[in-house]
């Protein structure tokens, strides 16, 4: 049977994705350019007997989506910058309570109300470092609609896998850009959830280092009785200040995913065997770096592009081993510099890099970035 | 024979954080008496709070417990309810989590009228940062940040409450100890958002800035403030000057927010 085929908005696939993970319940608020993911979410859910709930605020819409977290859900929350702000500070809790919960947020242009229509991609290090203290991040960048719905099922399986949160964040032109979309059919995409504890009610400890870093989270509800906080906390989940308990945990929650990079961090190599010039991008721009490598190819330049899926963790290796082959790198970025400043990092200086920065609402076109290719070849 | 809290009490998590003289203590024995009179089953039942002093309380409690964020009980709780309607959901904490940084959650909680029951500790301060005023600590009173008197008005929770929509309001104090299982049992029983707010003491960090020599003269306050309602309707407002009213003070029945959602859900398969 031919497959089912869509001409599908960025945000719907989000939404189609989440579905497809198995998430049952959302929260959220509204906000451009991410309202349409909740739209989505709103018809799609009590259809299945799934909850939607519209929240007070952005605070509340990431409070609700870990209070069902640990009912046992799969949970879903989108925003878009001005929101993120908001949710940062949940977003810690639940990097240190380890709830698994996926977050989509739109790059819209910032800071504060910015340019709520405009494409962005400034939200990068918001994704890292927006929550206070030291924490894990995970966090994808798609490029297309299809890729926004696998790589949001890729997300949620993150979640469960690491019990911690995951942000999907696609740049405003990916999210409202429509394209075709072939849904896959259930079970092609890998469907994962959290693991459940195997041991008696009585023994349940919901941080036993025992079954590895990543310990199995019961679900409220099921006859497993344990306390969440946001305090630093012992294996038992109870509130403790001793010292080597809290440096041990502290490590942990952020060794689940250093350790785990390889399994995490995605990425595709595009043209680079024998580049020269290396681009790299991410999200829409990597769409434009594309099309800039094909014509620098047509006219002799041998040039190739880094595409970023996994933005956090940093794909650290991967660019030091290409600073080791090219001449210099092109970051052309919707922001600042963001990228460029990890690539700088990753590259320590074996390879020139050069950024092409755009915060003016307006897409990097192929143009710029092949003009650069020439100026740096 | 004496009423067992222990059947109810983590093993091994007392002492509590509480002060001597502190009427944190008092609400929790009243709580536990009330789940005990309704036979609430400890793994169907979740008990969720904020920060400060009185948002420890769940971490006691042999039950589903979550210590949330500052002033985000409710919103966690939401979602723990609409996720899962058969359990019962209780909120604990102060007047300064549940009222300024959480009092949106707080009054969107009371308009959705989710069977939820939420008991606010009043004791007029923020106790666990030292003593700073609250939105409940009233005007002219003494706090760390108010040192030349307070000039800020106080909320009134209960008609906050009321007015947000909850449908069962009740007030209590940590003086009238045998009082506060029976609010929070006819609380729990009512389907909706239910608020208790019970009339608490610092004497830490109010007591001692407002000159109040003892806990047992805050207790005394508490005890010459509370009128009940209905030994206030024979009051003249003459009498009434200064006096708090206590008992449950509004109730009404109206469709609840899970139970409304479970439609949406029948509405949207057809």
């Amino acid at each position: 049977m031919a497959k089912k085929v869509a001409f599908l908005q960025g945000n719907e696939a989000a939404a189609q994705g989440a579905l497809y993970a198995g998430c049952t319940f959302f929260g959220g608020y509204p906000i451009t350019p991410s309202t349409e993911v909740a739209e989505v979410m709103s018809v799609e859910l009590p259809k299945i007997g799934g909850k939607f709930i519209q929240m007070e605020d952005e605070i509340g819409a990431m409070a609700s989506v870990i209070g069902a977290s640990l009912t046992g859900a799969k949970v879903l929350t989108a925003t878009s910058g001005p929101g993120l702000s908001l949710k940062q500070e949940l977003i810690g809790y639940a990097c240190i309570a380890e709830t698994p919960c996926v977050i989509v947020n739109v790059m819209r242009g910032g800071p504060s109300t910015g340019m709520p229509t405009g494409p962005s991609q400034s939200d990068v290090m918001c994704a890292k470092w927006g929550t206070h203290g030291d924490h894990p991040a995970i966090c994808l960048t798609p490029a297309s609609v299809q890729e926004l719905f696998e790589e949001t099922v890729r997300a949620f399986n993150l979640a469960e896998k690491y019990r911690t949160p995951v942000m999907v964040m696609p740049d405003e032109i990916v999210a409202h850009m429509r394209e075709r979309i072939v849904f896959p059919e259930p079970g092609e995409l890998e469907v994962i959830n959290r693991t459940a504890p195997t041991v008696a009610p009585a023994e349940y400890k919901p941080y036993d280092t025992s079954f590895g870093d990543v310990p199995p989270l019961a679900a409220f509800g099921s006859g497993y009785r344990f306390h969440v906080t946001g305090l630093n906390k012992g294996q038992d989940g109870f509130p403790t200040t001793k010292a080597a308990w809290v440096q041990a945990e502290e490590e942990r929650q952020v060794r689940k995913v250093d350790a785990n990079v390889d399994d995490i961090v995605q990425f595709e190599e595009y043209e680079l065997a024998d580049a020269e010039v290396a681009i790299v991008a991410f999200g829409s721009t990597s769409r434009s770096a594309r099309f800039a490598v094909n014509e620098a190819r047509k006219q002799g330049i041998k040039a190739g592009l880094f595409r970023i899926k996994t933005f956090w963790p940093f794909p650290d290796k991967q660019i030091a081993a290409l600073a080791g082959k090219v001449k210099a790198f092109i970051t052309p970025e919707m922001n600042l510099g963001m990228c460029t400043g990890e690539v700088k990092r990753c590259a320590e200086g074996k390879a020139a890099v050069h950024g092409i920065f755009r915060v003016d609402g307006e897409p990097i076109n192929p143009g710029q970035i092949l003009e650069k290719i020439k100026e740096v070849k | 024979m004496a009423f067992d809290y222990d059947k109810y009490i983590r093993p091994g998590k007392l002492p509590h954080i509480w002060c001597p003289g502190c009427g944190h203590g008092i609400v929790m024995k009243g709580l536990i008496r009330a789940i005990d009179t309704l036979g609430l089953q400890k793994d169907n039942t979740a008990i969720v709070s904020g920060i400060g002093c009185a948002s420890r309380l769940p971490g006691y409690m042999d039950f589903c417990t979550l210590h949330t964020a500052h002033g985000r009980a409710a919103a966690f709780a939401t979602g723990v309810k609409m996720a899962k309607p058969e359990m019962n959901v209780i909120l604990v904490g102060g007047d300064g989590d549940g009222t300024a940084i959480g009092g949106n959650h707080f009054i969107h909680a009371c308009r959705r009228n989710i069977d939820m029951t939420y008991i606010i500790m009043n004791n007029n301060i923020y106790g666990m940062t030292g003593g700073q005023f609250s939105p409940c600590t009233p005007t002219g009173a003494k706090a760390s940040t108010t040192v030349y008197g307070n000039p800020d008005p106080a909320f009134d929770v209960a008609k906050l409450a009321i007015g947000a929509g909850a449908t069962f309001v009740a007030r209590g104090t940590a003086y009238h100890a045998t009082q506060i299982d029976k609010l929070i049992a006819e609380a729990i029983q009512h389907k909706g958002f239910s608020v208790v707010e019970i009339l608490d003491d610092c004497p830490t960090t109010y007591g001692r800035r407002n000159k109040f020599k003892s806990v047992i003269e805050m207790m005394n306050r508490l005890k010459d403030i509370a009128v009940p309602v209905k030994a206030a309707e024979k009051m003249t407002a003459e009498q009434l000057e200064g006096k708090i009213l206590t008992g449950v003070l509004y109730k009404e029945e109206r469709p609840n927010y899970t139970d409304e959602y479970a439609k949406v859900i029948e509405r949207a398969k057809k």
